[in-house]
């Protein structure tokens, strides 16, 4: 533990840090452009120049460690005049195009340039021009703008794993870019806008849209994929406009993956802004009252297990919870919220929980992946892994199709006997997991979508056991979700009751006949060729696959435009805040559904969503620790059984359209024409 | 002057054989079983002894940058020797010499200065221009293995020490030390952060040392015959012998081994036939490589030709290469090219550098057609004194210390220039040379 | 330069006698440290390519080298030495620097660009010759110096370059090293010193 002064001030630092942390722990402010917090230290912008007492030149701070007794100036004539060179050098060959610069008005060297900028220029030379690179359909270059600090450049070698952007040439020629034509192929393609402190790298959807200051900025959860990744939504009057990461260490640090930033512009397309109701084949606009009627009245008289529902993978809890409620209500057992059929197991918390947790990866030293690619699932849960495999030390093996992850992995077999070879010590890789201090393994739901998933399910458990997965202080047995919902859906017990069927019970009802009413929340990944004759009712906010087969329509409310709880795969339940209002005559979840009880007459009886609230933390305790993970009991859950002999599957065939909004959305479209069809192409594999 | 029995390079215009033969008959490999059975420390405290200092330029005591390597090999982390012989300083032309006509004092040299800092690998990374000298390096390190002189149990010693030749491929900053371990790692030459130094985490990320291919030539001589002998020559901390490589506007232009601390006049007469015109045709000089500031023929009457002395009149050794202009040069020129070199040589990756050499050479090329204002002077001044000492490497202050010499030294003709351009002065004061309009 | 250029090229891979050589040279360094030799594998490649590193040259060396891609192309493009553009027969570079400007380079390039009938980064219309300006070449005190292909031509001046190139345009194999005779780095007229010491 260095103590040393900073301006005078003491200050006592762990070992490790730099001078520049150390200054920043002293209050003293370090302008920086290169160095970045989770990247490796560049030292190449030279704005963070510090004076040291005893050495002759000033200091780079952010490379310099700091060491007992150190003597450092930050606010000295000499410091100020050293910044003042690098900012003017900076300045030379930076264009003076801030008016038309989407950076303008968050642009670090705009702001440094205030503080360490002459008012005008005395470079009388002309300034250097660079042509623009293609790295795809969501960043946008103007490499004119280039400062060379090189953040993208690391980001794409320590963080996303992909090395497509380099520094070619030398000198004053030097260019960031890929040299070639080559898009940036990463699921994480987006931080390196946020990442870049000058105007070189800016979002292209976003392209001329708006201007910083004029955003209305709302912090939210991302609801795209199961991780919960903490997001900030920017709004212009009833527009999302853009949607950037916002730092929480434990879920996605300060990244966010490409479709949960860029798949927003499927928010303004094919959405649900009214009512509608089927008649003579054809789906009619209506009215809230006509819709709730034509519910009414296809209800009357139907007897409650004739009744069955889904909730979606976007589906909130609060709506869930009074769905659930409705539904049971009016008799039915029958619900699901495992639109995929994973045989997830409800009894049990720790049985279907990351149990590990995002943060817990880190301090992991093996890893066997089951019929999962993390890298689509969950593209910040595979940024994790890869921050803790670069750190050495770390095994990781996978059973199911071979994929380009973003670390190194042995592939070791594609389906279930695998499992059973390693369980039953047959395989390499079960000596690695028994040396492990804190193995772990991550089941998808590639492995649980399937006849044989709770059999896989019970077969992982005993793994995980007999492994010494879970020990005292560790949990290593990880469940990867897809689906937002999912977690929460599960936590509320959105699973069929005594005597109730699941998805493909309920699917096989309609088709016999059993079952005639279905109602989807938000539900439009199942079967809808399936749902034959019954009568749909469709709630969400999007016209997909379950609005076109709906019978009555109910106009929901996306993540950005309501307050609702949503628990992510570790079990974290997290709270969305509403960003602009519901599109037109929609109405948030829980509203609708508290309506509709009350049209059917079967009035649910909560008022405000706080008593909805109130009742989710007594149905399931673990709502109440908003923004914690409360870890599970390991229980008993998954039936043994035998294990089927099909290869597992990932669950995502294609990762920038997963749902209603990122198949609507026009940027997501671009995407599989940039980065998921020419893979197919090559490779002749579904991508 | 040096007597021929106190010369090192024997050798040096290859008057000889090259080969281990003609080595041997000069004393190469002589005795070097006995050297190594010394001892690690007893190798490391004689060159200590002989106040060797580095030849590449810096001029770090050479013993005492080996003994900063560990003292203990571990395992995972092999030892290595790297000799630099990215010859690139404008002006120096020695270690082609050596590596050319005497190649075999580096290869031994390699041998006993790899084991006292307790490496079994060296690496000779030589700039990628020197072909043929590349192919005479990699034939003399052939026959030395082929005589048991290296590789396994070399010289009987029992120790095993492998050399390998690595060429570049154009680029000055692979002189720099760790600009020269990242290309020699696969990598652009961009030298790292320090620290860490490279005793520490060097090639591979493994303790190094990097040493100039004279500096590790002439340690087998100074090993047989002590480091006292070579303390006793030249003065103080400025000890030993010294390649000089006097180019320019001489006679004679030559390569020279003398004793350190030799008085400038004296060299340049001596051996390089003297200045074209005289003496007193003398313009200016730049006495250790293109980047040490030049001294005005005033300064030059009487400085001595070491490190300290070179330093106290505000220049420096450098590389010892010694350039000369005469009265005809268009001394502005000389320098505009030299910025150009600097400007063609960053790496880019920090900003003071890649962006200000540019800006100095462009401004340089307005001096030197006057087409400037007085002001720009003191602009350019300040410019030059941004990216000194602000840069991760000393190329920015390589880039500098040229301008700042010429300002300080010949701001008269700087301002005379712009005073000409402008029609206020007469031109004929000065002599335009062709390379005034392309430079 | 971004890219454009580099993009075209027929397909390359080494042939097996040079893929003998890149094994050898890879073999020079440590277990996983296969990218150190991507300067000499580059150099390999460029020889057999005529001269010029191709996008599928320096692609093949990434694919030899499990390198990415980029980290090749960031090295073909920082080091001189590597054409990135087809050149002529005969790659003239004529030193620029102080040491030999003042020793005339002007005038050789005066020569060369008359000689040959091109300018500055031009290739003779018969692909013999592509004439460039280069850094110092470290043979200073040999000043004016060139370096064609892979020798060094050393004290010459308008006349001797001149001839010099008409030689090699006639398929001739000029001597190469100091036009004017002496040895070496020695002074002209002869060493002024190591005079004491016979063949020792």
């Amino acid at each position: 533990m260095p103590k040393l002064s900073v301006n005078g001030i003491e200050v006592e630092v762990p070992a490790g840090t730099t001078v520049l942390q150390a200054c920043e722990a002293a209050g003293a402010e370090v302008p920086r452009f290169c160095y970045h917090d989770r990247l490796s230290i560049a030292g190449n912008c030279r704005m963070c120049l510090v004076e040291v007492e005893k050495s002759p030149k000033p200091v780079a701070s952010c490379a310099m460690p700091a060491s007992e007794g150190m003597v450092v100036k930050t606010n000295t004539a000499q410091v100020k005049k050293a910044r003042e060179g690098v900012m003017e050098f900076l300045l030379i060959n930076h264009p003076l195009d801030c008016p038309i610069c989407d950076q303008g008005g968050e642009c670090d060297l705009q702001d440094q340039a205030m503080t360490y900028g002459r008012h005008a220029s005395r470079f009388d030379e002309g300034k250097r021009a660079v042509k623009d690179k293609d790295i795809g359909p969501l960043i946008k270059t103007i490499m004119t703008r280039c400062i060379h600090c090189t953040r993208c450049i690391r980001f794409g070698e320590e963080v996303a794993g992909v090395e497509v952007l380099g520094l070619t040439g030398r000198g004053e020629h030097m260019e960031v870019g890929p040299y070639v034509e080559a898009v940036v192929n990463t699921e994480l393609s987006g931080n390196i806008i946020d990442l870049c402190p000058v105007g070189a790298l800016t979002s292209k959807p976003y392209e001329f849209h708006a201007r910083s200051w004029e955003l209305v900025k709302t912090e939210s959860i991302d609801v795209l994929d199961a991780v919960g990744a903490n997001i900030r939504v920017d709004t212009r009057g009833a527009e999302v406009m853009r949607i950037l990461p916002r730092l929480n260490e434990d879920v996605n640090e300060e990244w966010l993956a490409d479709k949960s930033r860029f798949a927003c512009d499927g928010l303004k397309k094919r959405r649900l802004d009214r009512c509608f109701v089927r008649r003579h084949g054809k789906l009619e606009p209506a009215s809230w009252d006509e819709a709730f009627g034509a519910i009414a009245e296809r209800l009357r008289g139907v007897a409650g297990n004739r009744i069955a529902a889904f909730a979606g993978d976007l589906a909130d809890a609060e709506a869930m919870l009074l769905l659930k409620e409705l539904i049971t209500a009016l008799g039915s057992p029958h619900m699901d919220c495992r639109q995929d059929g994973a045989k997830l197991d409800a009894s049990s918390r720790a049985g279907y929980l990351f149990n590990t947790t995002i943060a817990g990866i880190e301090r992991a030293d093996a890893c066997l992946l089951i019929g999962t690619n993390p890298r689509w699932e969950a593209p910040l849960v595979n940024a994790r892994l890869r921050k803790r495999w670069r750190r050495g030390g770390f095994a990781i093996g996978l059973i199911g199709e071979p994929r380009e992850l973003t670390y190194k992995y042995s592939q070791l077999g594609a389906g279930p006997q695998t499992l059973a070879e390693i369980a039953n010590d047959r395989h390499a890789f079960a000596a690695t997991l028994k040396a492990a201090k804190a193995p772990m393994l991550i089941l998808g739901q590639g492995a649980l979508a399937r006849p044989d998933g709770a059999q896989i399910l019970a077969a992982a458990r005993q793994l995980a056991l007999d492994f010494g997965l879970v020990r005292e202080g560790w949990n290593g047995f990880n469940v990867l979700h897809g689906a937002a919902a999912r977690v929460g859906g599960l936590d509320l017990g959105f699973v069929p009751g005594q005597g109730g069927r699941d998805v493909a019970g309920i699917l096989d009802g309609v088709q016999s006949g059993a079952i005639e009413i279905v109602y989807l929340l938000g539900a439009d990944e199942i079967d809808t060729a399936r749902l034959g004759g019954a009568f749909v009712i469709y709630q969400g906010h999007h016209g997909d696959a379950g609005a076109s087969r709906a019978d009555v329509v109910l106009p929901g409310a996306a993540y950005t435009e309501k307050s609702a709880t949503y628990v992510n795969l570790e079990g974290r339940p997290q709270r969305t805040r509403r960003a602009i209002h519901p599109l037109g005559e929609a109405r948030e979840d829980w509203k609708i559904l508290r309506a509709l009880s009350e049209a059917l007459g079967r009035k649910l009886p909560y008022d405000t969503v706080e008593a909805v609230r109130q009742r989710l933390g007594v149905v399931a305790p673990s709502f109440r620790a908003l923004g914690r993970v409360e870890p599970a009991a390991f229980g008993n859950f998954g039936s043994p059984g035998p294990l089927g002999s099909e290869p597992f599957k990932s669950a995502i065939a294609n990762y920038y359209m997963t749902d209603p909004i990122s198949r609507a959305s026009p940027t997501m479209a671009q995407c599989v024409e940039a980065f998921v069809a020419p893979a197919q192409t090559k490779t002749g594999t579904h991508g | 002057m040096l007597r021929d029995s106190d010369r090192v390079f024997t050798n040096l215009y290859g008057a000889h054989d090259w080969g281990l033969a003609g080595a041997r008959q000069r004393g190469d490999w002589d005795g070097t079983k006995g050297l190594l059975e010394k001892g690690h420390d007893w190798i490391v405290e004689e060159i200590k002894a002989s106040d060797l200092r580095g030849r590449g330029g810096a001029g770090f005591p050479a013993g005492l940058k080996w003994s900063f390597m560990p003292k203990q090999i571990d395992p995972k982390r092999p030892h290595y020797l790297v000799v630099n012989a990215d010859e690139s300083e404008p002006g120096t032309c020695k270690d082609r010499d050596i590596i050319r006509n005497d190649p075999h004092k580096l290869i031994e040299g390699c041998l006993l200065a790899g084991f006292a800092m307790r490496a079994h690998v060296g690496y000779i990374y030589i700039r990628g221009e020197f072909i043929d000298e590349a192919h005479r390096l990699d034939a003399a390190i052939d026959q030395a293995y082929q005589a048991g002189l290296l590789g396994k149990n070399a010289c009987g010693s029992g120790w095993d020490f492998d050399l390998y030749v690595h060429r570049g491929a154009g680029a000055y900053i692979c002189g720099e030390e760790t600009g020269l371990l990242e290309s020699l790692e696969g990598k652009p030459g961009r030298p790292r952060l320090k620290p860490p130094f490279p005793a520490a985490v060097g090639l591979y990320g493994c303790p190094s040392t990097i040493n100039n291919v004279e500096t590790i030539a002439v340690a087998p001589t100074i090993l047989r015959r002590g480091g006292a002998w070579f303390a006793g020559l030249g003065r103080p901390k400025n000890t030993g012998t010294k390649v000089f490589c006097i180019s320019g506007h001489v006679n004679q232009p030559c390569n020279v081994e003398e004793e350190m601390g030799i008085p400038l006049r004296e060299l340049i007469e001596k051996h390089a036939g003297g200045v074209r015109g005289g003496w007193d045709n003398l313009k200016a000089i730049i006495p250790g490589g293109s980047s040490v500031p030049l001294l005005p023929k005033a300064i030059c009457d009487d400085v001595l030709m070491d490190f300290d002395s070179l330093r106290a009149v505000r220049s420096g050794l450098g590389t010892a290469a010694v350039i000369v202009m005469d009265k005809t040069t268009d001394v502005i020129a000389a320098i505009a090219r030299l910025s150009h070199f600097y400007m063609h040589e960053s790496c880019g990756q920090c900003t003071p550098c890649r962006e200000g050499t540019g800006w100095v050479y462009r401004t340089m090329q307005r001096m030197v057609k006057g087409e400037a204002s007085v002001e720009d002077i003191d602009r350019l001044n300040d410019v030059v004194g941004q990216i000194e000492g602000h840069t991760i490497c000393a190329l920015g202050d390589a880039a500098a210390w040229p301008v700042q010499g010429l300002i300080r030294h010949f701001r008269d003709e700087l301002e005379a220039r712009i005073l000409v351009a402008k029609g206020g002065l007469s031109s004929a004061r000065f002599s335009l040379t062709p390379g005034i309009a392309a430079a | 330069m971004s890219g454009g250029e580099a993009n075209g090229g027929a397909a390359f891979a080494f042939t097996p006698e040079v893929m003998a050589r890149a094994k050898a040279i890879i073999a020079k360094y440590p277990p996983g440290r296969q990218a150190s030799a991507v300067l000499p594998l580059l150099d390999l490649a460029q020889r057999q390519n005529g001269g010029w590193v191709s996008r599928a040259a320096m692609d093949h060396v990434a694919e030899v080298l499990e390198m990415a891609p980029i980290k090749v192309y960031e090295v073909a493009t920082f080091y001189t030495m590597f054409n990135l553009k087809p050149v002529g027969r005969h790659l003239v570079q004529l030193c620029r620097t102080t040491p030999c400007w003042l020793r005339g380079s002007e005038e050789l390039r005066y020569a060369a660009q008359q000689e040959l009938g091109v300018g500055l980064k031009q290739t003779t219309a018969d692909g013999q010759f592509t004439l460039v300006e280069v850094e110092c070449l470290g043979a200073c005190v040999n000043a004016p110096v060139v370096q064609i292909n892979d020798h060094f031509y050393e004290d010459l001046d308008a006349e001797s370059f001149r001839e010099l190139l008409r030689a090699l345009r006639r398929g001739e194999t000029p001597a190469i090293g100091s036009k004017t005779g002496r040895q070496c780095s020695a002074p002209a007229s002869g060493p002024t010193t190591l005079k004491e010491i016979g063949r020792g």
